[in-house]
């Protein structure tokens, strides 16, 4: 495959070689999704042969997003392969949902058969998943640290795992884990922390039990080497500086910070002379931008003033960026950038996306 | 076509945009939504923006509530996230969960502006104030559940944005109430999970847990008939006891002090329903936002409750009328084609020749009769020009992705009447610029 040799040939060396948990928040329209989705293409690439990458890519908001990114059947609680990449590499995706995640729970460890019923019945697994504070971040962030520490010759009895619908131990090989990687389309970049630090969530309320254990072994697959929190933004204020809070916020609680993946990123289409003028409105000459579009018979003086407002409005957007971008780099963390894809997201713009996070080192 | 001449033909005949053709059709229809008529008629009295997170909804219900009191009415707006630095243009230095008066407003039509952000732990914790003997609500506000409820429960920020704009109405002091609501993934948890939240407070679940706390031996007795033991057994094994026991006490210390969470609900939930309240439902032209807007707006429609129209935010128009096709044809012409080449070779002929000539002395260079631009000038003015064309033509691209997209939207949602707000190059965080970007539209 010439192209992704050419493509592997401009690889930049990756950045977080040891992380296996890529957990992915940005604020809301900043296009979380998308990025998460792309970032998993980016990691399942590069195999020798077909098969030999393998990532999940779990979401946790339970909106189907991921279903819709890649345009497949709506996503289940089962894990189910939902993308090839060109050299074929495998993209699973899983849609992880609190109360199933706490009736297996509850099977696995108490065998609870007629409580579990009782339990639904009088709303108490609503309560536990929905109502009950931590709790539910607990069961998603267990649930996913599972998939993480999934050893590939493991059997799941038990585990209702039993559907994978393929036979991983033919392939299992060399392999040791299940997956080479996990992608996590976390909650928003306002929630993370506390949604990540289960650990203190629950302390205040479960001091010991089940709970506690739980959290305590999430905590210590969260606080590792083995994670990253990798911030998607725009280059605009409010998620910027949402980005910059979640940063200090995720320090503060002792969590692993990743790198900040900026996205839609405008090409400057001006010089940098051109742009402090063009930023001005009516800053471009007019006679010039006139004379530069006669020779195509476009010099219309409607014309030259819509391109002239356009440039202007271009020019700002440049300088706003350029202003964001530099507030980012107080993060002092690894800053990619995506390219607006102006024609919307499909799997061809997926696939370019995750060519340039694996260029830029982010897989 | 020869030289530096204009053909202004060449303009006219290049310009047919069969974009705006396509969308004609779909847009003739569309009703446009009066928002002046909306924010001017005294019968409106709670204005709700809602919609996905990332749309612009605080930005849309400041800009609402500005112009709404600049036409002289008298109008509190409930923001939930502002921006930083649109909360200071607005006042809002302090969250200390009262409405403040914006100043720099034009009063000039009688009309003032207050805004407030909502802080749902004191929204929280004054509610237990209210309603509980002071010993009592000391006891709920350390109890470590009621903490966690009332600062991370998912559903409490949507429960006390409806419980404060109860609060607002029943004050009375003003005759316009704009409300921003939470920034959840989807639009509908402002509608549920008040519900949600309400019904548990005052559920069944919580009734058995407070069972054993209120009539001591009970629980031992309801076991041989509802499985109260085992639920509450389960929890505790789950939860660990001590958890259960302070949900038991929270839950016991809540009961006596108001009956009726979800009654308080429900009647902000028909506040919603009644005639004087206008939902907008905000969404930017994406297919994520838009598909939110037609949940939510299904379901204000299943709900009776009354929607003013789309607030369609962040659109992006071409200003010129020259398709994306001709615009990048006119670009490849310019960098790569015989102009380009002319120049380039007339710029290696004649090295500095020209460089004297500011672009002054080469102004209207298209009507011939002024000196002609130097070799070098006229290349920049073409890269300048093809970069420029090039930028439109991803404008007319996007602009023609978009308009797919709301159309698909507006017929599905027939009748439905839609504003549409321009994307705007720089954040808006001061007074002009809310006012600003409605006047462009409204």
């Amino acid at each position: 495959m010439p192209v992704t040799n050419a493509a592997e040939a401009r690889r930049a060396k990756p950045d977080w070689p040891a992380v296996r948990l890529h957990v992915v928040t940005g604020k809301g329209g900043t296009g979380k999704t998308t990025v998460a989705g792309a970032l998993a293409l980016a990691l399942a690439a590069g195999g020798k042969r077909p098969g030999d990458r393998r990532v999940l890519l779990v979401e946790v908001e339970g909106r189907q997003g991921l279903a819709q990114l890649f345009d497949a059947e709506p996503v289940a609680y089962e894990e189910r392969r939902v993308a090839v990449t060109p050299d074929g590499g495998e993209v699973w995706a899983q849609s992880l949902d609190a109360e199933q995640a706490l009736l297996e729970y509850l099977d696995m460890f108490y065998k609870l058969g007629p409580a579990a019923r009782a339990l639904r019945r009088f709303g108490a697994i609503d309560f536990a998943t929905t109502i009950a504070p931590g709790i539910r971040d607990v069961l998603l962030t267990g649930k996913t640290c599972e998939a993480v520490r999934r050893r590939a010759s493991h059997t799941h009895s038990g585990h209702g795992h039993g559907s994978h619908g393929h036979d991983r131990s033919q392939q299992a090989g060399d392999r040791v884990f299940d997956y080479d990687a996990v992608v996590m389309d976390a909650p928003p970049t306002g929630r993370i922390t506390r949604f990540l630090n289960v650990n203190s969530e629950v302390s205040g309320l479960a001091r010991v039990g089940p709970i506690r254990n739980q959290a305590d072994a999430v905590m210590r697959v969260l606080t590792s080497a083995q994670t990253a929190v990798h911030f998607v933004t725009l280059l605009e204020e409010m998620p910027v500086q949402e980005t910059l809070d979640g940063f200090a916020e995720l320090r503060e609680a002792g969590l692993p910070a990743g790198g900040v993946i900026v996205n839609q990123a405008r090409p400057v289409v001006l010089p940098e002379d051109r742009l402090k003028k063009a930023a001005q409105p009516g800053g471009l000459d007019p006679a010039e931008l006139e004379a530069g579009l006669a020779p195509v018979g476009l010099a219309d003086p409607e014309v030259v003033e819509a391109l002239s407002e356009l440039a202007t409005e271009h020019a700002q957007r440049v300088l706003l960026e350029a202003g964001q971008r530099e507030e980012l780099s107080a993060t002092e963390a690894p800053i990619y950038e995506l390219p607006l894809l102006t024609d919307g997201v499909d799997r061809v713009g997926l696939d370019q996306l995750a060519g340039q996070l694996r260029r830029q080192g982010a897989a | 076509m020869s030289g530096g001449r204009v053909n202004r033909d060449g303009v006219n005949q290049g310009s047919v945009n069969q974009d705006s053709a396509d969308a004609a059709g779909a847009e003739d229809t569309v009703k446009h939504l009066d928002l002046d008529g909306l924010l001017d008629s005294p019968e409106t009295r709670i204005v709700v923006c809602c919609g996905s997170g990332g749309v612009g909804k605080t930005t849309t219900a400041a800009a609402f509530a500005l112009r709404a009191a600049e036409r002289g009415r008298d109008v509190v707006v409930l923001t939930i996230d502002p921006a930083r630095r649109l909360a200071q243009s607005l006042g809002l230095t302090e969250l200390d969960n009262t409405p403040r008066e914006v100043a720099g407003i034009d009063r000039s039509k009688g009309g003032r502006l207050h805004a407030m952000m909502l802080d749902m732990k004191r929204t929280f914790d004054e509610i237990v104030l209210d309603h509980a003997d002071p010993q009592r609500a000391e006891q709920i506000l350390a109890n470590p559940f009621y903490q966690s409820l009332s600062a991370s429960f998912a559903g409490t920020q949507e429960y006390m944005a409806m419980e404060k704009l109860g609060q607002l109405r029943s004050r009375g002091e003003w005759d316009l109430i704009v409300v921003d609501t939470p920034p959840s993934r989807s639009a509908l948890d402002f509608l549920d999970a008040p519900e949600r939240l309400g019904s548990f407070l005052d559920g069944r679940l919580i009734r058995i847990l407070s069972a054993p706390a209120k009539v001591g031996g009970m629980g031992a007795f309801k076991l041989l008939t509802g499985g109260v033991g085992l639920v509450t057994g389960a929890l505790g094994k789950i939860l660990g006891s001590n958890l259960l026991g302070e949900v038991q006490s929270f839950v016991a210390a809540l009961d006596t002090m108001f009956g009726g969470f979800r009654e308080r609900a429900e009647r902000t939930y028909q506040l919603l329903q009644t005639e004087g309240t206008a939902f907008v439902v905000v969404a930017a032209p994406e297919p994520d936002a838009l598909r939110e807007a037609s949940y939510f707006t299904r379901r204000l429609a299943t709900d009776k409750m009354p929607l003013a129209g789309l607030v369609l935010n962040r659109v992006h128009r071409p200003q010129a009328d020259i398709t994306a096709e001709r615009a990048l044809a006119a670009a490849e012409e310019l960098t790569n084609g015989k102009a380009a080449k002319r120049a380039a070779r007339k710029s290696g002929n004649g090295a500095g020749a020209g460089a004297g000539n500011g672009a002054a002395n080469g102004r209207a260079a298209g009507n011939g009769a002024e000196p002609p631009l130097s070799a070098q000038e006229e290349a920049q003015a073409a890269q300048l020009a093809a970069a420029l064309l090039r930028l439109h033509a991803e404008r007319v691209v996007q602009s023609r992705r978009e308009r797919r997209l709301t159309g698909r939207f507006l017929a599905s949602h027939p009748g439905i009447a839609m504003l549409e707000l321009p994307a705007q190059a720089e954040d808006i965080h001061d007074l002009d610029g809310l006012r600003e970007i409605i006047a462009r539209s409204a």
